[in-house]
């Protein structure tokens, strides 16, 4: 009842956070230097249709009101139309939404399957030879450009060896779990780094604790000290910084989605861009912030039911 | 697994071996400064170490091999020489990559630092505007702001600055609210002093340190978002030399010429590497 009670709490405090993120949203037509509207139908365009456009963008109204019809037509789940297809923002929004959460699943799974065993081991030998090594990774993969190692990656796997396809999600479950191994792979390598590094310092932390102390001392053996007490323990303040850092890396899909061709959302918003669609770019940016609101209202949920010790009040 | 007979192995913190020496430098920081000094040489020594003018195209040795007619690194679809290019191009990245970290750290140190000290309703209304731009990736609030403003490094540079502040008014705010009870800023206060002096001499140069270390880690995101840009269309506009530009026209001829993309690549690699060997360095000795 009561963590029931801190989810709707949860949930009350992201409106003041929704209604900025449109409003950002919505100041992004304000930044096309000049007027949008010329901007919007390029040089070859006649006064009439720029006039004609500014009344049908709203721009001759005074601020406020365009921001709340703004306002309105996102409640109804309007994000306006695309200039270049002929559908609505949301219909093309929902076309290659579940691309881009395959991808972030895929994402964390990978990056849970590298970094969990390697913070593990470093823990547990520290100052040992692999953690010497694993601490060092996380300095080299801070500057590992997400795009390049893509790259590299379908230069490896794909075209020489060919054990994955070279971009494409294709049409089969079995064609989709193939597409996102490389994919996956890519956002695993540059988000493993640094939850391996927090993973491994509260695993140090709780390993001098006393309870393990204790776990030990009682003759527990040491592979289930450090897997089956510590890691719980350990895990749940990572369960925090994995989820700050997918929020950040939602923005890297949009690259990696680039790179393997994948369908989804960011690859959307790079395509509307190069076809100055700007709808579809407002809405795909106002669907990623969503997506990483979404994401730290889960965070903050699994944290709260993992660790008791947080306040539900 | 030897442990499995001794509690020793893994009751580490207690023990801990004797660390490196006390010192004003440490591995880490001399071999990252080392790196990105030879990095930021080879880039202002650019005329002296290619004879080759990076945006002259010459069609007729487009794709050359490295080695080939005396272009160490090879050319490009057009007949550019790559190596040229990559000098160049290091010019115009380390360049934005550098100063647009400034002005995000400015302000941002700022808003933080009056966000922290007043509190009140000055801190609740910097904390909400915090909360809306935090709610964007990074990268994707960039791209859209680069694309409403139109291209060029200008726009790179506001972008980065509207977006990249958050950050550092997040982490001075946090120490101003630990350094405001203690007493060396208690003390100001209580002596009369006027409320900018306290902020600007007493409590900053305590509070920027983490600031200090996160801004270079923050150049290795700042240089990581321009070259991405590039490998998008969206960076600095062509023909000017940028490596992730390099990396994007490399990927379409990926299956003969490897090297195209792979080059380029591992010049952002090398250059994060120093720069996050510096960060790493800078921690190590402030937390001696």
């Amino acid at each position: 009842m009561k963590y029931l009670v801190y989810i709707l709490k949860r949930l009350v405090s992201l409106i003041p956070v929704l209604l900025g993120i449109s409003f950002i949203v919505f100041f992004l037509i304000r930044l096309i230097p000049g007027d949008p509207a010329a901007t919007l139908l390029g040089s070859h365009a006649t006064p009439d249709a720029i006039r004609e456009l500014r009344i049908q963008l709203g721009l001759t109204d005074p601020l406020w009101k365009q921001y709340l019809t703004f306002l309105g037509h996102l409640l109804q789940g309007n994000l306006g139309y695309s200039y270049v297809y002929s559908s609505s923002v949301l219909d093309l929004v929902t076309i290659s939404l579940p691309v881009t959460i395959w991808l972030l699943v895929s994402g964390t799974v990978f990056t849970l399957l590298i970094a969990v065993p390697l913070a593990v081991l470093a823990a547990a030998r520290r100052n040992g030879i692999a953690d010497n090594i694993i601490r060092a990774v996380p300095v080299v993969g801070l500057g590992l450009p997400a795009f390049w190692l893509g790259i590299m990656l379908i230069l490896v796997f794909g075209l020489k060896l060919g054990w994955f396809p070279v971009a494409g999600y294709g049409d089969t479950l079995s064609d989709h779990l193939r597409g996102m191994v490389l994919p996956g792979v890519t956002i695993a390598l540059t988000l493993s780094p640094i939850l391996i590094r927090s993973l491994r310092a509260s695993m140090i932390d709780v390993l001098s604790s006393d309870y393990i102390v204790t776990a030990h001392a009682k003759g527990i053996s040491t592979s289930r000290v450090v897997l089956g007490h510590a890691l719980r323990n350990a895990a749940v303040s990572s369960v925090t910084v994995l989820g700050v850092n997918i929020a950040y890396l939602t923005g890297s899909t949009l690259v990696v989605e680039r790179v393997f061709s994948l369908p989804g959302i960011g690859q959307q918003m790079i395509n509307s861009i190069l076809g100055r669609d700007f709808p579809t770019v407002q809405g795909i940016t106002l669907m990623f912030a969503i997506m990483v609101v979404v994401v730290n209202l889960l965070t903050d949920v699994t944290h709260a039911a993992l660790d008791p010790r947080v306040k539900l009040a | 697994m030897s442990a499995s007979t001794s509690v020793g192995p893994v009751l580490p913190a207690v023990t801990g071996t004797p660390r490196r020496r006390r010192g004003r430098w440490n591995v880490p920081l001399v071999a990252g400064l080392v790196l990105f000094a030879l990095i930021v040489l080879c880039a202002l020594c650019a005329p002296l170490l290619t004879s080759y003018d990076p945006i002259q195209q010459n069609l007729n040795d487009a794709f050359l091999a490295p080695g080939a007619k005396n272009h160490l690194l090879g050319t490009d679809s057009l007949g550019r020489d790559v190596l040229s290019r990559l000098l160049y191009g290091a010019r115009v990245d380390l360049r934005v990559g550098v100063l647009a970290v400034i002005s995000p750290f400015v302000i941002g140190s700022l808003l933080g630092l009056i966000s922290g000290w007043f509190g009140g309703w000055i801190d609740a209304v910097i904390g909400r505007i915090v909360d809306m731009v935090i709610a964007f990736p990074f990268l994707v609030l960039v791209i859209a702001l680069v694309f409403a403003m139109g291209p060029g490094t200008t726009s790179i540079y506001t972008a980065i600055t509207l977006v990249g502040w958050v950050a550092y008014c997040r982490i001075v705010r946090g120490q101003v609210l630990i350094a405001k009870e203690q007493e060396y800023a208690m003390a100001a206060r209580a002596s009369g002093l006027p409320t900018w002096r306290i902020l600007l001499r007493h409590l900053l140069p305590n509070v920027v340190l983490q600031a200090i270390v996160f801004s270079m880690s923050d150049i290795v995101l700042t240089l990581l978002a321009i070259v991405t840009l590039g490998f998008l269309g969206l960076g600095v506009p062509p023909p000017t030399p940028d490596w992730g530009t390099m990396i994007q026209e490399g990927q379409q001829f990926i299956l003969d010429k490897w090297y195209m993309s792979t080059i380029p690549g591992l010049a952002v690699v090398l250059t994060g590497l120093a720069l996050a060997l510096i960060a790493d360095g800078i921690v190590e000795k402030a937390n001696k």
